[in-house]
């Protein structure tokens, strides 16, 4: 279902539209619906990229509920030849990037893994190296934007979407959930997720979620999808729906059981198999559909309209430079240089 | 005594296994408040009788363990509540009458580990290894209802390798006399090999194919908690309450609560001998009197209290000078 993300004007900045003025009836069919077609094919034939980060302590499946997602080993844990479940003692940042392709159209999706987030005895600060590759992302975007030669298509690092998961304890927000969320909700757009959620019953998943949403609201928190972004009324109904059934209750499995003549995707146990696609069993379907079918495009907006934005204005703000100027200056490169690699084209 | 991150079902083991309602008014902190909050340690005591056997259970939880963004050394307050209780114990048996003395000592403590995690966390490890030789610890294995049954073996494989590699002395079941019939061994050998117990709890009765019992109804089937196709809490219920409590309570007694006193006597032997040997050095130096220790004008508590120490032991030491003499005098009168 990648095929549905045609439908959406890509980039267009929200408060430079044009005030339109009432629409004039057509006396005849002039083909101005083609357009969509046209879009169609030159995204089939250009792909799209899509990223997206999962944060959280160690073993709440989080590689197991990317894969699902995707329908295909696409996390670290499936793709790194020797890789070890033992917990890391700070937190490293590991991407891995494949193309999935589904009816013609090809998206090339970069799933950010953060091993090591809250799995010390002391966690303070663990979420720096995370804020720091966030805005490194939005850094490397900004400067291929002022190069005076740029290029066509900008490869697009920035992280579209922060999947947070929860432990499904039934209580409510533990303090490094807040401290998280308080400062990534402001730079990206966070979905949080309760994990492991086949340990909640339907009653106890409501007021887990009532009181995640209170503790949200309370502490100024801001997640996806942000209330003060919907663009009309018909997204804001839609939305709202959204935000009064967040966070999601996932299970995530890779294998696959018979029920009733079917092959589900499932866990067995002694006392039933759950279903991780029936949407009477847990939120599974919700979040996919929210993540990929319905708004994976408004994730790419959102992040590319406001909080980008926001970065680049903070950004020209505190250098006080001119494009210019900020090109020429010298900021930490991965591979430790100092020097702007655009420097040689100007 | 219950350990472990908030959110495992402690609260509900606890009332589950003793069918009580301890926890019926409790409130649930948020956030915030949670973050000011440090490892409190909460006592409820409830007495329980069947066929006229009366216990007296008490139950020490400790909420807030493990629950801040930094969580280094959050045991402590744990270690000290338990060794405040061998010292309360020690002195009471020092003391005249020993008549009615009350054990408040910690018998055993069911550390809760998570399910979410892929065993042990470093967290758990390190509060096993300060506690291990102060209590019995029985590591539980929580919220089991997340895991299928091949998912809870491979963690009980991991946790139990876990323990050995760490050195952590989790509470072992005694071994059984060779003349023991077989059931009775092969149940012991069930016993040793269910840790961690993965259990599941729960306050509610549910009714599950024309019975009423004890469970959590979920939208794809039942967890019955006294079904040991489901969990393991029959099993820890009877080891703890009907097997091997009084083995809990006598290798507390045997065991942490004698290396408690031995440990105490060695230091106080210690102080002894240190005085000892410091009113030698001023004896020899050639003063008559011991130095006496300069009263600063605001003393903190702790100088006070060693100061009252030195007192003590000096004038003990005087007596038994005194008495050594009168013993001398008297022998050379005979």
């Amino acid at each position: 279902d990648i095929s549905k993300v045609i439908h959406k004007t890509p980039s267009a900045s929200r408060e430079l539209l044009p005030k339109v003025t009432k629409c004039t009836d057509l006396f005849g069919y002039v083909g101005i619906e083609a357009v969509l077609d046209q879009m169609r094919r030159k995204t089939m034939k250009a792909g799209f990229e899509f990223n997206i980060m999962v944060v959280g302590q160690s073993g709440l499946g989080k590689s197991t509920l990317v894969n699902t997602l995707f329908k295909s080993k696409v996390s670290r844990k499936s793709c790194t030849p020797d890789y070890e479940e033992k917990i890391s003692k700070t937190v490293k940042l590991h991407t891995v990037s494949h193309v999935i392709e589904e009816k013609g159209v090809k998206m090339k999706l970069t799933v950010i893994d953060t091993p090591g987030f809250g799995d010390q005895i002391n966690n303070e600060n663990c979420w720096e190296p995370i804020v720091k590759y966030i805005n490194e992302q939005y850094e490397k975007y900004l400067r291929e934007e002022l190069n005076i030669n740029r290029k066509r298509r900008i490869p697009d690092s920035r992280v579209h979407c922060c999947i947070y998961f929860l432990p499904a304890t039934g209580h409510r927000l533990r303090p490094i959930d807040l401290e998280f969320m308080k400062r990534l909700g402001k730079i990206v757009s966070i979905v949080p997720v309760i994990a492991k959620a086949d340990t909640l019953t339907v009653e106890e998943r409501q007021e887990f979620k009532e009181r995640i949403r209170k503790d949200l609201t309370s502490n100024g928190i801001h997640v996806y999808p942000q209330r003060e972004y919907d663009e009309d009324p018909e997204e804001r109904v839609l939305n709202d729906r959204i935000r009064e059934s967040i966070p999601f209750a996932v299970v995530g499995t890779d294998k696959e059981h018979q029920v009733n003549g079917n092959k589900v995707l499932g866990r067995k146990t002694k006392w039933g198999i759950i279903e991780v696609e029936n949407v009477a069993h847990c939120e599974f379907a919700n979040l996919r559909d929210l993540l990929i079918r319905s708004h994976l495009q408004d994730l790419k907006d959102v992040t590319h309209n406001i909080h980008y934005e926001s970065y680049r204005v903070r950004r020209l703000n505190e250098s006080n430079m001119n494009f210019s100027e900020l090109v020429l200056s010298s900021w930490p490169l991965k591979n430790g240089t100092d020097t702007c690699e655009t420097e040689s084209q100007l | 005594m219950v350990a472990g991150e908030s959110g495992l079902g402690k609260s509900t083991l606890v009332n589950s296994l003793f069918l009580t309602d301890l926890y019926k008014d409790r409130k649930l902190l948020n956030a915030e408040e949670r973050i000011t909050q440090t490892v409190e340690i909460t006592k409820h005591t409830v007495d329980i009788e069947e066929k006229g056997v009366k216990l007296k259970l008490t139950i020490v939880d400790t909420p807030g363990f493990g629950d801040a963004v930094n969580n280094t050394e959050c045991w402590k307050s744990v270690a000290d509540y338990i060794d405040q209780q061998f010292e309360q114990y020690f002195r009471d048996e020092s003391g005249l009458n020993r008549k009615n003395i009350q054990d408040n000592r910690v018998h055993c403590c069911l550390y809760f580990i998570s399910p979410f995690g892929h065993g042990l966390r470093p967290l758990d490890v390190e509060f096993m290894k300060a506690l291990h030789e102060k209590v019995n610890i029985v590591p539980i294995l929580a919220k089991a209802d997340t895991l299928t049954p091949s998912e809870v073996k491979k963690k009980k494989i991991k946790i139990r390798e876990e323990i050995e590699q760490y050195g952590i002395k989790i509470y072992q079941f005694p071994d059984c006399d060779s003349d023991e019939d077989e059931e009775f061994k092969q149940q012991d050998l069930e016993l040793k090999e269910c840790i961690p117990f993965a259990v599941i709890g729960s306050n509610t009765v549910v009714e599950a194919k024309g019975k009423r019992v004890r469970g959590r109804l979920y939208p794809w089937g039942i967890v019955e908690v006294e079904n040991a196709a489901h969990c393991d809490f029959i099993k820890l219920r009877n080891m703890l309450v009907r097997t091997h409590m009084q083995d809990l309570k006598d290798v507390t007694r045997e065991t942490h609560y004698e290396n408690y006193r031995a440990q105490c006597i060695q230091s106080m032997t210690r102080m002894v001998v240190k005085e000892r040997n410091r009113n030698k050095l001023t004896r020899e130096s050639g003063t008559d009197f011991p130095i006496p220790a300069a009263p600063a004008a605001s003393e903190s508590e702790k100088e006070k209290l060693i100061r009252e120490k030195d007192e003590e032991l000096r004038r003990m030491q005087e007596m038994l000078q005194r008495y050594q003499d009168h013993l001398i005098t008297q022998k050379d009168g005979c």
